[in-house]
């Protein structure tokens, strides 16, 4: 495979570098395809029933079934929509949901990107995601999805700013915005221990920011129908559930990275050690994630749903404040016991 | 005051949005057109008639008999309270009453429509608020007590079981150590929705103060059941005018002080604890009369058993005049009223002396419970009118008719 793509001179490193896009984006559309099967059996056990199980063995051919519906689904503009920024909303969502992952390191080297502002770039990235949401929110020509599009821009906004703050903190104990860095720093104790707080903040904020149970208000189908995608059929709402179940993941993953040590192995210590660590990095980073989506599920399962303005007086009032605080605590620890990491490590 | 100017200054900033008929909170087909300022519902004028089955104007030209399913199909969720409203009615006009068992056995069944009905009022409430999993929890208990419907009459949801002078057939022992066995063990089902609800901190946020109907309010808007009493104002027909044996029977009627949607969800949930208080005390006395006779035994008004008709000449004269032309009642009129799951559910029947009523209305206490969301609703944001509704327990079969 090598020699092959060494073949092509020049265009070498384009060649790898599609290669590995490839190579992330085909496991990442699996995952997303198999998180709606995890989300429905998880859901189903603590609703006691049973969940898809007709679908091939255990229900596992479901996900691909639905995807196949949803393909063969008629296409429906609806009339005084904007077609342009309809149709091209759902596929900006999806297009987001998958570029993110360029920086995520999966493993010990494994990373398409491993640039030094990968923090930064993720959080661009994720708050290029309220752009979708608002359009196809405006372009619908529709009130229910107009006031999900609004809903949506507003909470996302005001999630993100604790998100950048305990970002922040996090960014205080390791001293570089390098994810792998991030991830190496943890070595020792991962940072969910001394941060326990702005970690369960941080779940609470990502469950808002994929405008998922108990802030699934966009699309409150309660009161909205469907938010912002009440007017979308076949594939563009597909590339909106993909979109969002990708996010899930995608959030899931810095949540990982941030606080869960990464692909770093847990209990890797003492007799522990040499058995965790054959297990390869890349499957405790998937294992860590699958934990981290397990309790999506489970507030979905269990919670209802936040009022508009109760989730941004949590988000202004409750979450800001207390970011603030632990981040302006965290750094006078880190000074004054002079565990402020090195510059340039 | 302040809320009126309020208005009246938004005027030009509101637009309207039309819940429903088809929209998940709507509860059946109610269409709600609501007026709005951003999240801030200014009006809420609901729309109804979308089920109007033209039911009064049907049982008209039916037999009494042949009117009885037509209350099943009503409010869907509480038959058999429906059906006892119009049984108790024309065993007024008669001047009839049914023997014992048969009391008890209506009454038993009447609480379990309760049950029935106040599971799927509070979880589909919290479904509106967007909690997931209690409506799939009762559904599967629901699904028991539709079981001893069918076991009793053959039908899981439609029961035509109450008779005038009665019910029409008796049900076994095994039934009623069943539904026995069942209601000992319910208490259990209902802490678990204790626990995924009551102190649930975002349900409480999403119900505490929301909706709040004063006692007076509730008076004017013509409110009953839970909507009446979560006011505060302690009023309930099985207690002040009981029907059948609620007068011998032990319960006590919850009373909410807030009259929020949360106390009208705390008290659904008490009055299940005394159903199954109600239940278990029916079946201790259905116990110690078995084999007494569950209708009258006067052929005028109930059916003769197979087997006499067989020897009798008299038993199937009387069997094939009660299914033509059925029983005629003296002319009169009467208000027989039940505490149904949702409040006051009664008829005013008009009899003309024939074997049809000459005019039959029925108060829906869903009918009342809607008109008054507009008051209720008003001032609140969108998903707390999703709230309301939830707490209104509306079912369209019985507000369309």
């Amino acid at each position: 495979m090598a020699d092959l793509i060494n073949l092509l001179g020049p265009l070498a490193p384009l060649a790898w570098i599609l290669l590995g896009i490839v190579a992330i984006v085909v496991p990442v559309l699996l995952g997303v395809a198999y998180l709606t099967y995890y989300e429905r059996k998880v859901m189903s056990a603590m609703q006691r029933r049973q969940g898809p199980a007709l679908v091939g063995p255990f229900g596992l051919l479901q996900p691909i079934a639905d995807g196949l519906k949803l393909l063969g689904k008629e296409w429906i503009i609806p009339s005084g929509a904007n077609p342009v920024v309809f149709l091209f909303a759902p596929f900006l969502t999806f297009f987001l949901s998958l570029v993110a992952w360029a920086v995520m390191p999966f493993g010990a080297g494994l990373v398409l990107a491993d640039i030094n502002v990968g923090i930064l770039y993720l959080y661009a990235i994720s708050s290029l995601g309220v752009y979708g949401l608002i359009m196809s929110g405006w372009a619908s020509n529709s009130r229910y999805a107009f006031l999900g599009g609004l809903r949506s821009a507003a909470q996302m906004v005001s999630y993100e700013v604790s998100m950048g703050l305990i970002m922040c903190t996090v960014l205080l104990c390791v001293g570089s915005f390098n994810l792998t860095k991030i991830v190496l720093a943890q070595q020792t104790v991962w940072f969910a221990l001394p941060l326990f707080p702005m970690f369960v903040t941080y779940f609470i904020s990502i469950l808002a920011e994929t405008n998922r149970h108990p802030f699934d208000l966009p699309e409150g189908e309660s009161e909205l129908v469907g938010g912002f995608f009440t007017e979308y059929s076949s594939m563009n709402f597909a590339c909106f559930m993909l979109g969002e179940y990708a996010n899930m993941i995608m959030m899931s993953s810095i949540a990982v990275t941030l606080f869960l040590g990464g692909w770093l192995p847990p209990f890797n210590f003492w007799i522990f050690a040499p058995i965790v660590q054959l297990v390869p990095g890349p499957i405790w980073f998937g294992l860590k994630i699958a934990l981290v989506l397990f309790f999506f599920i489970w507030a979905r399962a269990a919670l209802p749903r936040y009022r508009y303005d109760q989730l941004m007086r949590l988000g202004w009032k409750v979450f800001l404040p207390m970011c603030l605080v632990w981040l302006v605590l965290t750094a006078g620890v880190l000074e004054i016991f002079g565990w402020l990491p090195k510059t340039g490590m | 005051m302040v809320a009126q100017q309020e208005i009246a200054e938004d005027k030009d900033n509101t637009y309207t949005i039309n819940l429903g008929p088809q929209h998940p909170a709507a509860h059946g087909v109610l269409r709600l057109v609501v007026e709005m300022s951003g999240e801030v519902v200014r009006r809420c004028d609901p729309h109804i008639g979308l089920l109007h089955r033209g039911t009064e104007k049907l049982i008209e030209h039916k037999t009494y008999l042949q009117a009885m399913p037509y209350m099943d199909r009503l409010d869907y969720v509480s038959p058999m309270a429906q059906e006892h409203a119009f049984v108790l009615a024309v065993e007024k006009l008669l001047g009839i009453a049914p023997p014992i068992r048969g009391q008890y056995i209506r009454v038993m069944f009447a609480e379990v429509s309760r049950l029935l009905n106040h599971l799927l009022a509070i979880t589909t409430g919290a479904l509106d608020i967007g909690a997931t999993t209690p409506a799939l929890w009762a559904f599967e208990e629901r699904e028991k007590m539709m079981a001893f419907y069918e076991r009793a009459c053959g039908a899981r949801l439609h029961a035509n079981y109450y008779r005038v002078g009665g019910v029409a057939l008796d049900i076994s022992d095994e039934l009623l150590e069943d539904i026995d066995r069942y209601v000992t063990g319910y208490h259990k089902f209902v802490d678990e929705l204790h626990g995924l609800l009551t102190d649930n901190r975002i349900f409480k946020q999403r119900t505490v103060d929301i909706g709040i109907v004063s006692p007076e309010q509730a008076l004017d808007w013509g409110c009953s059941g839970p909507m009446l009493r979560g006011s505060g104002y302690a009023w309930d027909l099985r207690k002040s005018q009981p029907y059948d044996v609620y007068s011998e029977l032990d319960f006590d009627i919850p009373i909410g002080t807030s009259g929020d949607c949360y106390a009208r969800y705390l008290i659904r949930m008490e009055e299940m604890g005394q159903s199954v208080r109600l239940i278990r005390q029916c079946i201790a006395k259905l116990r110690t009369m078995k084999g007494l006779p569950v209708r009258l035994q006067d052929r005028k008004v109930t059916p003769p058993n197979r087997g006499e008709m067989k020897s009798s000449m008299e038993a199937l004269i009387h069997h094939f005049k009660l299914y033509t032309e059925g029983f005629h009642v003296p002319a009169g009129e009467t208000y027989a009223a039940v505490e149904s799951p949702k409040g006051e559910f009664a008829l005013y029947l008009v009899a003309d002396g024939t074997n049809r009523p000459y005019r039959c209305h029925i108060r829906a206490p869903g009918f009342a419970h809607l008109s008054a969301i507009d008051t209720m609703a008003r001032g609140h944001m969108l998903a707390d009118a999703v709230a309301i509704i939830g707490s209104l327990d509306v079912v369209f079969g019985e507000i369309d008719r």
